[in-house]
């Protein structure tokens, strides 16, 4: 199987913290994969390195067929490039519709000049409400997206990176804060997701994990512990140690 | 769900109505066209005015809707006026020297004219030379393209360097005042080449109007001022009502979200900045002409955070709030300022308004914020039924976007 992301080697430091140490990670292009880790192991340092938000200290992240590196890209073009990222806290834009949301994420021309010149066709609608139905929220699409509640928020914003059609979903604790119901939803949303992409979702929550049913990357100071089934890593005399020695 | 430009926004309507009635009104009360009820000088402060609300639709689109603080768009309104106001002072000067010149026994040669011209003009600063900024003084056209330029140019460069650095909120507030204190301080050194702490003066002289009295010029000027209002508003409108309006308020409500979502948001924030700032320097192009004269005084740093007040007074986010904020706000100052205000007395102390009109603004400033957060333009609200979001009770924690007390409940 071909890599999709591939980060050989990278390391970072914050004032002489290294938050993360010598990572090596690859994922496939249509892969669900969980990241799990103990709070700072570098989980979310990780996900800044591969949107771009924080550059490395050294090491690289290539991506795609043509294995471009990514350090070279700003948020942006990252994001262009086809990596959404999905925020621990849900960031929708509150004071605007549902629809409106979902129509900024959709994958159009971002120049400026062709944003203001830019008029909704049929199609695009379409796309919208089809978006809406697959996030459940097809009746709330006039509404602000304040006026939802926090697990819809997170669903608008699931919906936003769908929209953005990204070959690559980063989602940091999607299930936080979640009904048990509302987690059922989230799990089927990204498993569908992960049918015709990858998605790498970061999660402190091992029952959530268990219902990804996927590989496991267990992090720990800044570098992978363990790698495998959930099953094969929560066996590993290691990362017992790392959960249940703190 | 598709709608038409206008029913998307059914205020371009109403407030070009609004102003078209305005400015007829005006017209047949004026001394120059009409019964003569409104004086001259009250038409030019109206035209004014109208320039005012003009600049206050750009600071609105660059603070109200993309979230950018600016302090500095008087920076650009000024250098529109001070444009203007070259070819103007250029070509009157020109017609009074030919004109003294014509009687003498030798026809002077262009190059005679022209230094007699600069003689005339920077006799006042010392000097009797044209400064190498007035090489198209001569030219209406090219001056005019220069009012768009000029603070559209600085704009781009002072907007590229700071939003490619990121440099955002309260910095760039400092920024931009830094910008326009800057470029005032140097304006009033008299080698600047626009007449130091002098400025340009005469403006009211139209070239090849000299037989129009100001009574009717100042009603040209009105129309014209109303004109570009309702095009700035027009095209104001068309920017914030696309999907470029959601993307610059999603700009001002989070950056980042915006930037991770494959907007290139300093591109975003350029565009605004620029666009404003022609606006602002074709408002300024047409407000000196009414005033007169201008000079470095006019783009001090205050006049750019008085911009920001008229908008919050007026309600940001909504464009005919600042239109309302500035129209409002700059009538009362003049009528508070001009002395015609009946002074209050109290007793032991006799409140003389032009100079406690700053207390009041600034006071009322405090209470607009503090209790008012969308200003006058939130009265509409009332009708409209445009809102926030009601999230419905306290905040529950443990950051924003967490449920409210009522919205856990349900």
């Amino acid at each position: 199987m071909s890599t999709l992301l591939e980060v050989s080697g990278v390391s970072v430091s914050f004032d002489g913290f290294k938050a993360i140490n010598n990572l090596s990670f690859e994922i496939g292009p249509a892969e669900l994969r969980a990241i799990i880790g103990p709070n700072g192991a570098g989980k979310t340092t990780f996900m800044d390195i591969v949107t771009g938000k924080t550059r490395p200290d050294e090491g690289d992240v290539l991506w795609g067929e043509m294995s471009r590196s990514l350090l070279k890209m700003n948020e942006s073009q990252i994001a262009q490039a086809g990596i959404g990222r999905k925020f621990q806290r849900p960031t929708v834009f509150e004071d605007q519709s549902v629809f409106d949301n979902l129509l900024m994420a959709l994958k159009k021309d971002r120049a400026p000049w062709k944003v203001l010149f830019y008029r909704e066709t049929a199609e695009d609608r379409a796309r919208v409400g089809e978006l809406a139905e697959e996030i459940g929220l097809a009746d709330q699409i006039g509404r602000k997206a304040g006026e939802l509640s926090h697990g819809q928020k997170q669903w608008l914003e699931i919906g936003m990176l769908l929209a953005q059609e990204p070959r690559l979903l980063l989602v940091d604790e999607p299930a936080a804060g979640m009904t048990l119901a509302e987690r059922e939803h989230t799990t089927d949303l990204l498993k569908q997701a992960a049918r015709t992409r990858a998605v790498i979702v970061v999660e402190h929550d091992m029952e959530f994990v268990r219902r990804l049913d996927c590989r496991v990357t267990v992090l720990h100071e800044g570098s992978v512990l363990a790698e495998g089934s959930l099953d094969f890593v929560t066996k590993n005399q290691q990362v017992i140690d790392v959960y249940l020695g703190r | 769900m598709r709608q038409s430009f206008v029913a998307k926004n059914p205020s371009v309507l109403v407030f070009l109505a609004c102003l078209g009635l305005f400015t007829l009104g005006v017209s047949v009360l004026s001394e120059g066209m009409g019964i003569g009820l409104i004086s001259t000088s009250f038409v030019k402060t109206l035209g004014k005015t109208l320039c005012l609300c003009l600049v206050a639709i750009a600071m609105d689109l660059v603070w109200g809707y993309a979230g950018i603080l600016s302090l500095g768009h008087f920076a650009f309104f000024g250098l529109g006026g001070y444009m203007i106001g070259m070819w103007l002072m250029y070509a009157r000067t020109e017609g009074i020297v030919a004109a003294s010149l014509s009687n003498a026994e030798i026809p002077p040669t262009p190059d005679e004219l022209r230094s007699a011209i600069a003689n005339q003009i920077f006799g006042v600063v010392g000097s009797s030379d044209f400064p190498a900024i007035w090489v198209f003084a001569h030219s209406l056209p090219l001056q005019m393209a220069l009012v768009v330029l000029v603070p559209g140019l600085l704009a781009l460069v002072f907007g590229w360097l700071a939003f490619r650095s990121r440099v955002t909120g309260v910095y760039l507030s400092i920024l931009t005042q830094a910008m326009t204190l800057a470029l005032a301080l140097y304006l009033f050194q008299n080698d600047s080449g626009l007449r130091g702490n002098n400025g340009l003066s005469g403006l009211q002289n139209i070239p090849g109007a000299e037989g129009v009295p100001q009574s009717v010029i100042s009603v040209w000027f009105l129309w014209a001022s109303a004109a570009a209002l309702g095009l700035g508003y027009v095209i104001a409108a068309f920017v914030v009502s696309g999907k470029f309006g959601s993307v610059i308020r999603g700009i001002r409500d989070d950056e980042a979200r915006v930037r991770f979502l494959g907007y290139s948001v300093e591109g975003y924030k350029l565009f605004v900045f620029t666009l404003t700032a022609v606006i602002a320097g074709i408002a300024g192009a047409l407000y000196y002409p009414q005033a007169g004269i201008i000079n470095p005084k006019e783009i001090a740093p205050i006049a750019s955070i008085y911009l920001a007040v008229w908008v919050a007074i007026g309600g940001r986010g909504r464009l005919y709030g600042a239109v309302i904020g500035a129209a409002l706000v700059s009538l009362l100052s003049t009528w508070f300022t001009g002395g015609r205000v009946p002074d209050l007395p109290l007793g032991f102390y006799t409140i003389s308004w032009v100079d406690w009109w700053q207390v009041l603004l600034g006071l009322s400033f405090v209470l607009v914020t503090l209790f008012a957060p969308k200003g006058i333009g939130g009265l509409f609200d009332l009708v409209a039924g445009r809102r926030a979001p009601d999230r419905h009770g306290a905040d529950l924690g443990p950051d924003p976007g967490a449920l409210r007390e009522k919205e856990a409940e349900r």
